[in-house]
């Protein structure tokens, strides 16, 4: 009950959420962390599994891709990153999030585009559409509702996974816990761990239930019921 | 600051007398890995295959069952194992309680699709040749299902030899994940934390092949299908 009522005590000093590694800055790093990874890995995951898609079948080396990336903690890719010529900082944490976020975009990606009717992507030819034009207009569009449930995924797992920044002091909501779980003896920083884990399980399930909203508002009507996961 | 207190060499990716120096250590966190691991993933199933079993005899509970399965797996992994410290404490508990949550939701998930899978005239034939529900489920139904459970556990432990180390940042529990963390904290020791990362990656990739191999032989006729 105590540590509860420390995590109540600890949220509700004002000083937490304005000091300058207070809530509300930390929040903005998460953020600012978890979108640029997504648009990162979203810049590499949907152009590769848009060609692997129209090229023919890869879905082996995508299964391959994931089962790896799924081998590989997140942890050591946090540590390792920073290490290597990215240098520390902002850039290495982006970027060991990007690539968890690269497997749910281009498997959906490679998924949307491969699922087509062979004899849609025929009439959209015969119809006189450049390559580029059955591309954008006909192609893109009916791979919609792939792109987004991957979209929504690759969202929903880096807004968790960027807690983890914290692990190298990559800044983020986790930052709250780890100061938290720093303090001596532990059981004084007890109702801080509690507040960010509040905290950044209210940002995850947020961040959930907008995208699915989002997901729904983004794909036509007609094709509501094609992407299932 | 510690590229020049090392130099360029100083500080190699992979060191032989860091393994040789550290064996105790490093034997000591992967024992310490494949002991959560398989605690967790057994623990999971242990509560898993009964729920997807209840799910597939009550279907009215088959929603709830999956929703808040999958909000546990939702709640990122840094934020779980922080709820539950201040309960449980900073032990090797708290660790394994996360690691079931989040194992719970996969194998549920795989498990059901397997039993659903089991097609309706099969389901008939067993209950036409008099079997009890119950010995129609353990005799025909999760046999038939097994293959899906396997994929559960196989993507269920997996992904928990990875989460183990995060389990790093509650205390000293992260087996492999301590030395990574340690590693780092300790002016960025690259030999250590390459051969936890690597041996994390390969302890995955081996119980994995293990369980595979396990699967194969206990479901020998989806071979014989599949070829």
């Amino acid at each position: 009950m105590s540590s509860l009522q420390a995590m109540m005590d600890w949220l509700n000093d004002p000083l937490n959420w304005t000091n300058p590694d207070g809530i509300l800055v930390r929040l903005r790093e998460h953020l600012v962390i978890s979108v640029l990874a997504v648009l990162f890995g979203a810049l590499v995951a949907w152009p590769v599994g848009v060609w692997l898609g129209r090229r023919g079948s890869a879905s082996g080396l995508i299964v391959v891709i994931s089962n790896v990336t799924l081998a590989v903690p997140v942890t050591a890719m946090l540590t390792i990153l920073p290490l290597t010529f990215i240098g520390f900082g902002k850039p290495a944490v982006v970027v060991a999030l990007a690539i968890f976020a690269i497997p749910p975009l281009l498997a959906n990606a490679y998924t949307g585009v491969h699922e087509i009717d062979p004899e849609v992507r025929e009439s959209a030819r015969g119809m006189g559409l450049s390559e580029w034009q059955a591309l954008t207009r006909v192609e893109l569009p009916l791979a919609v509702p792939y792109l987004a449930t991957g979209l929504r995924i690759a969202v929903v797992q880096v807004i968790a996974t960027a807690a983890l920044a914290s692990f190298v002091n990559g800044g983020g909501l986790g930052q709250i816990i780890a100061a938290g779980f720093g303090a001596l003896p532990p059981e004084k920083g007890y109702g801080q761990v509690l507040a960010g884990a509040v905290l950044i399980t209210a940002l995850a399930l947020l961040i959930d239930a907008l995208m699915a909203l989002a997901q729904r508002k983004l794909t036509p009507a007609n094709l509501r019921n094609a992407a299932r996961k | 600051m510690s590229s020049l207190a090392y130099g360029a060499t100083g500080n190699p990716w992979f060191s032989w007398s860091y393994v040789h120096d550290n064996l105790s250590t490093i034997r000591a966190a992967l024992v310490d890995h494949i002991v959560i691991t398989v605690w967790s993933v057994a623990i999971a199933a242990a509560i898993a295959v009964p729920l997807a079993v209840l799910a597939y005899w009550v279907r009215s509970l088959a929603t709830p069952i999956l929703t808040s399965a999958g909000v546990l797996y939702t709640i990122p992994s840094l934020a779980l194992l922080a709820f539950l410290a201040p309960f449980l404490g900073t032990g090797r508990i708290t660790v394994v309680v996360a690691l079931v949550m989040y194992a719970l939701l996969i194998i549920v998930r795989n498990t059901l699709t397997g039993l659903m899978q089991v097609p309706g005239d099969v389901r008939e034939a067993a209950t036409a040749m008099g079997y009890s529900r119950l010995a129609r489920l353990t005799r025909v139904e999760l046999p038939l299902a097994l293959p899906g459970i396997l994929v559960g556990l196989r993507l269920a432990t997996v992904s928990t030899v990875a989460l183990v180390t995060v389990g790093a940042i509650v205390g000293s529990h992260g087996a492999l994940g301590g030395l990574i963390l340690s590693g780092f904290r300790n002016n960025f020791y690259k030999a250590q934390i390459a051969t936890a990362a690597l041996l994390c990656v390969a302890l995955a990739l081996i119980l994995d092949l293990i369980l595979l191999g396990v699967s194969r032989a206990l479901t020998p006729w989806t071979r014989r299908r599949a070829s």
